[in-house]
């Protein structure tokens, strides 16, 4: 009796565990996507590094040009960094509308995104334009080369991110929350948090050590 | 007794290792941080309550932490076994992320201080 028990415990063990191969076939795609994306993020944080390196080593290379303290304002600064932050929030929040299957809840989190996105490329565009303007443009001194450089290659990848979520925005419409849509969903999530991180680092380095 | 249902794999608690478990709690608790950490060396700076040496020290530490709470509440990375490559990838990049700005720093400190003029062994 209890051996029989067992036997059929077994087969169903053997059933359960081919049902969660199965399983883990499927997700096995959105898992390798995923590290996959995660190391071309990584890359990417070299890059930035490179950027923040170059950018240090040029801090104080004004060339009797403006220096940090003259030209950022930090109550600007932290307007355009309350932007990007919250958008870093909303994008989590269109992640888990995502896993609960609510496809109106993640266009609209995708949408406030969007704007905040917009909003913080706005405030930088209106910032560079400002100090071009002033005669402080990248080619003033190696330190606005510096700061171009690396806060420029920061807003375009928020440009490109914006770029994906708008067509990211256009699949679900069209396809739903199918499996393709939810793995991209996931990596710009991952994106869009990760440029938020360089952006700590943006605002540390440059502008608040910059004015302290 | 120890049933076989004892060692049934993965059934259940096994939810997608790839994708991160979040949850709307996590992620308020993580913006609460960070909000903080935002408001607090920016506030410092901007009223100049501190000298600037100490004002500098305490943004970096504030913006590692900053980067840390994005880490483990907006990236979820929690040590999960499962995720042990990501966990990988990323302590290698910052490994060559410190070598990167921590030797061109170093490196061009001491170029800097050997092109001064005056310090240069007269030929």
């Amino acid at each position: 009796m209890s051996a029989e028990i067992s036997l059929a415990a077994a087969a169903g063990d053997t059933l359960l565990a081919e049902a969660a191969d199965a399983y883990e076939g499927v997700h096995d795609t959105a898992t390798t996507t995923a590290l996959g994306f995660w190391i071309y993020l990584m890359s990417d944080c070299v890059l930035f590094a490179a950027l923040f390196a170059g950018f240090a080593v040029l801090r104080e290379q004004t060339a009797g040009g403006p220096d940090a303290r003259e030209l950022f304002r930090l109550p600007y600064v932290l307007v355009e960094t309350s932007c990007l932050l919250v958008s870093s929030f909303t994008c989590g929040m269109a992640m888990i509308a995502a896993e609960r299957s609510r496809r109106a809840e993640v266009l609209g989190w995708l949408g406030v995104t969007l704007l905040l996105g917009l909003g913080f490329l706005s405030l930088e565009a209106h910032e560079f334009a400002g100090l071009i303007r002033e005669g402080a443009g990248p080619d003033r001194s190696g330190f606005l080369t510096g700061f171009f450089t690396l806060v420029g290659t920061h807003g375009l990848h928020v440009l490109s991110g914006m770029v994906w979520m708008l067509v990211l925005i256009a699949h679900v419409l069209r396809r739903g929350l199918t499996t393709a849509n939810r793995t991209r969903l996931m990596c710009l999530s991952l994106f869009w948090h990760f440029l938020d991180i360089v952006w700590i680092g943006v605002f540390t380095v440059v502008y608040l050590i910059g004015v302290a | 007794m120890e049933g076989p249902g004892a060692f049934v794999p993965h059934a259940g608690a096994h939810h997608g290792d790839g994708t991160p478990h979040a949850s709307v709690r996590t992620y308020v608790t993580g913006f609460v941080l960070s909000v903080l950490l935002t408001a607090v060396p920016f506030g410092l700076v901007m009223s100049g309550a501190l000298p600037s040496a100490a004002a500098v020290a305490l943004a970096i530490g504030l913006g590692v932490a900053q980067i840390i709470v994005h880490l483990i509440y907006f990236l979820h990375m929690n040590g999960e076994a499962s995720r042990s490559w990501t966990m990988a990838a990323l302590v290698f990049t910052v490994i060559v992320v410190a070598i990167l700005v921590v030797g061109s720093l170093w490196i061009m400190a001491h170029l800097d201080a050997n092109m001064m003029p005056g310090v240069m062994p007269p030929e």
